[in-house]
């Protein structure tokens, strides 16, 4: 489903922010990309949908080949659901707008089944109460909730995830888990970017751990936990499941 | 001071048919209102285009609208009055000079080239405050139109401009009630605006206060009831729950 040969990045012309990425995501599978900070991670998974642009190497998804100049790179992110940490839903538009925008203007989908598609997201992510409110009247992690509504409504064939509950209050990471999770079980491929390790125990088929731009693991979690090959990434779950939390 | 005032100076006759002092400052005012909004349909139109030119990623683009309101905002709106009236006409190709010149009555031509020049000096104002309102916003906004698919015509049409156009309510209010003020510069060149009327019939009573107090109360009330309408168009379009669009 993705799949990315050799890719390389630079942020100018010193700092190297992926480095001879090779990788590939099967459909229906759910990899989680994780790492320290300044790894790479989100700009790993930004470009899968060419929200960055890459110097080098080759990204195929869905069969296209979007690092190709001659792609329309809007075709392809319409198969392609992105979520993003600051939710950045459309604050002039009511919570279902938000939703069919993106179905009526990209899909050409009629109004009242683009809205009827709405209700139904709604109610699979249990906000179709709030379907006539605006964003800045729910809390983060129902504005989040929207935003994985927001990017199902196009019926994507894959959906990124960039570190979903990282701006959220710990009370509502659960409440958007669980619908990621729900989402996993229903067969949709997924990347997610997190910091939350009991997802990418419990639902992950596949974990990434990425440090200074290169992939350094990507094992099946329960390898990844248990028998890290790496010196850095044992450092790292050493730090992120601190004998305080266990 | 000797001044005899005379308040009812407005209702004598002009000496023209039935037509009272009154009806002078009320066609001026029809003059004054028809310029004003027409110059601000095209500093709208082209405001917004120009300031949305200035926003995109392609340089070339960004020039012209950069070009354009280095050219409209440093030239005074009388000297690009002279420049409609006096000058643009003679360059005009043949046909269209012939019929601007002789075929309009001289109060439309001198009508088309205050309202052009009304329109073309404020759309480089507009320009700028669409400009700022757009990228006052989070650039989320722009990612996530992106990362539906919405191509850049669609991104600004539905998630940027309703957004910039909210923050820009208050400095457009200035500009509005700006182009009204500004429309005055057509007494300049025998449009019979408001100003116009308002010296005639100084002149012609010799009652130059009076004359004078009604025009300033006239632009003062005018203004006054565009502001206020501008203030309910503002709480009608504000968004629930959101103090400022600002931020992150």
């Amino acid at each position: 489903m993705i799949r990315f040969n050799k890719v390389n990045k630079w942020f100018g012309r010193d700092h190297h922010v992926l480095k001879n990425i090779t990788l590939e995501v099967k459909q229906g599978e759910v990899v989680v990309v994780c790492g320290p900070s300044g790894s790479g991670k989100s700009t790993l998974i930004r470009t899968i949908n060419q929200l960055e642009p890459v110097n080098d190497g080759v990204i195929i998804v869905d069969g296209i080949t979007i690092t190709d100049p001659k792609t329309n790179i809007n075709k392809v992110r319409e198969e392609v659901g992105f979520v993003f940490q600051h939710f950045n839903l459309y604050p002039h538009l009511t919570v279902l707008e938000n939703i069919t925008l993106a179905p009526i203007q990209v899909r050409k989908m009629e109004k009242a089944a683009a809205e009827q598609l709405g209700v139904e997201l709604l109610e699979r992510v249990g906000l179709l109460n709030k379907k006539d409110v605006y964003p800045a009247q729910l809390s983060g992690g129902q504005q989040q909730r929207v935003a994985i509504a927001r990017g199902l409504a196009m019926r994507p064939k894959v959906m990124l995830f960039d570190e979903p509950t990282s701006a959220l209050d710990p009370e509502m990471i659960g409440e958007v888990l669980k619908v990621m999770q729900d989402l996993a079980e229903s067969g949709m491929t997924m990347v997610v970017v997190t910091h939350e390790m009991g997802f990418a125990r419990e639902v992950s088929d596949r974990v990434i751990f990425l440090d200074h731009g290169e992939i350094l693991e990507d094992a099946k979690p329960e390898d990844f936990f248990t028998n890290p090959q790496h010196e850095r990434a044992k450092q790292f779950l050493r730090q992120i499941l601190a004998p305080m939390h266990q | 001071m000797n001044y005899h005032w005379d308040w009812g100076i407005f209702f004598k006759s002009t000496g023209i048919g039935q037509e009272i002092y009154l009806h002078w400052f009320i066609t001026g005012l029809g003059w004054t209102v028809a310029l004003s909004l027409s110059g601000w349909l095209i500093a709208m139109l082209l405001g917004t285009v120009l300031g949305v030119l200035r926003t995109l990623p392609q340089r070339s683009l960004s020039a012209i609208g950069t070009a354009y309101v280095n050219l409209f905002r440093n030239v005074p709106l009388l000297v690009q009055l002279f420049v409609w009236y006096f000058i643009v006409p003679d360059y005009l190709p043949e046909p269209i000079q012939t019929w601007f010149k002789q075929g309009l009555k001289p109060e439309i031509s001198g009508f088309i080239s205050v309202v052009a020049c009304l329109g073309l000096f404020t759309a480089a104002r507009v320009c700028e405050q669409v400009r700022t309102g757009i990228q006052a916003l989070p650039r989320g906004q722009i990612n996530a139109a992106l990362a539906l698919g919405l191509n850049p015509w669609k991104t600004y049409r539905h998630v940027l401009l309703p957004q910039a156009f909210r923050i820009i309510i208050p400095p457009l209010t200035s500009e509005f009630l700006n182009i009204f003020k500004n429309s005055s510069v057509a007494s300049l060149i025998g449009l019979m605006d408001l100003l116009a009327q308002t010296k005639q019939t100084a002149e012609f009573t010799a009652n130059l206060f009076e004359a004078f107090t009604l025009a300033t109360l006239i632009y003062f009330t005018l203004n006054m009831s565009l502001m206020l309408m501008m203030r309910w168009l503002e709480k009608r379009v504000k968004v629930p729950g959101l103090i400022s669009l600002g931020g992150k």
